[in-house]
């Protein structure tokens, strides 16, 4: 009895001290890893966006995009950049699960009407020198200056207008699928996005 | 003198890798490039010295019917602090290596040297065990991660190795190209190792 009531005294010591020490350095990290994942979202809505000046992750319009496997409503995250009050354009997320590997999230951004001024890959698990090629800045120059109107939107071999990856055509379709997607939801839900700019 | 031998023996006498052969899975998973064998080699280190110490220290305090569970319980902290501050502070290395520092955890080799060396020293030995075996670590998968880097990528440390003609060894910097690297590795020091008077 003696015996097993030291284990469940020293077991226990070691996890309250463990415990202890993980509250406080997960308090101590708690800020400086808020305020990279914000640099992370910043950094992906400059490359995708003209240059504004305003905080665009502070002037969002959040809409439900539809819902995810499990059923539960995705929400869409609508970054509006501004340069001297004007509306200069909006980035948001879109994501494919149709990767070859899982899930590829593509930061969007559009100028006003639509039209695509960059995009961005956030996240993907491709394979190495084939489709994680997604991510070169060869293929993503592709969808430039390109909106629902004057592009098809599937690879040449579809028949359609933009180039796919050699090797990687899996990975190209869902990337373009997703665009294309997100681009079909801007338009639907433009005067909500742009507000009273539009 | 004993302090420089049990630091020493993890480059080569008992390297984790390529004489122990423990901690394979993080080593064949994160070798696509040198930088993140430097990252993950770094982070296993300091897992490995701060659980050797605490371990030293509790070593009379521990019934050793509950080893293993205390052991599971500081490494297990020691890896939630590294991935908590990387995640602050290191934010990129993070995203690469994001997916494997919660599988430090079960690296064979931190909790074998808990098991075999840190719950029977005292707490300076216990540091040069874990210096030593945690750089021996780190530099196996720096070697491993170079050589997939330079013939799966053409690049070594993301710096092109080779002049823009070389067509990169693709199944190198797959999962393939670890178990053959490896292979390779091994058998060179077994050769190596064999012709040395023992």
């Amino acid at each position: 009895m003696r015996d097993i009531l030291r284990l469940v005294i020293v077991l226990t010591c070691i996890c309250v001290a463990s415990a202890v020490a993980l509250a406080k350095i997960y308090d101590l990290t708690k800020g400086p890893i808020a305020h990279q994942k914000r640099l992370e979202v910043l950094r992906g809505i400059k490359t995708v966006l003209p240059p504004y000046d305003n905080e665009p992750d502070r002037d969002v319009v959040k809409l439900p995009m539809g819902v995810d496997k499990k059923g539960e409503e995705i929400q869409g995250v609508f970054y509006r950049a501004r340069k001297g009050g004007r509306l200069m354009g909006v980035a948001f997320r879109v994501t494919s699960p149709e990767g070859y590997g899982g899930t590829i999230e593509v930061m969007v951004g559009v100028v006003p009407d639509g039209t695509i001024h960059g995009v961005e890959v956030l996240s993907h698990l491709e394979t190495p020198g084939l489709g994680a090629k997604i991510d070169e800045a060869k293929f993503k120059e592709r969808f430039k200056k390109r909106s629902l109107s004057n592009t098809t939107w599937a690879v040449k071999k579809d028949a359609g207008d933009i180039d796919g990856i050699t090797g990687a055509t899996i990975s190209s379709r869902a990337v373009i699928k997703a665009l294309k997607e997100g681009l079909e939801f801007y338009r639907k839900q433009k005067a909500h996005i742009v507000g009273s700019d539009g | 003198m004993t302090l420089a031998r049990e630091f020493t023996k993890g480059f080569w006498r008992e390297n984790p890798i390529f004489r122990l052969v423990l901690g394979i899975c993080p080593t064949l998973a994160v070798t696509t490039a040198a930088i993140n064998g430097i990252g993950m080699g770094l982070a296993t280190t300091f897992v490995l010295v701060c659980s050797n110490v605490v371990i030293s220290l509790l070593r009379k305090f521990i019934p050793p019917r509950v080893r293993i569970p205390s052991f599971i319980v500081v490494i297990a902290s020691f890896v939630t602090i590294v991935d908590l501050v990387m995640a602050g502070f290191f934010f990129q290395l993070h995203k690469t290596l994001g997916l494997f520092i919660p599988l430090i955890v079960v690296n064979c080799i931190i909790l074998g040297r808990a098991e075999a060396f840190a719950s029977k020293h005292p707490v300076m030995d216990c540091v040069a065990d874990g210096l030593g075996m945690g750089l021996g670590f780190t530099l196996s998968l720096l070697v491993l991660g170079s050589i997939r880097e330079v013939l799966g990528n053409g690049t070594l440390f993301n710096v092109p190795a080779f002049g823009p003609g070389y067509f990169p060894f693709l199944v190198m910097i797959l999962p393939p190209g670890a178990f053959i690297t490896l292979g390779f590795l091994l058998a060179l020091m077994n050769r190596l190792a064999a012709q040395k008077p023992s």
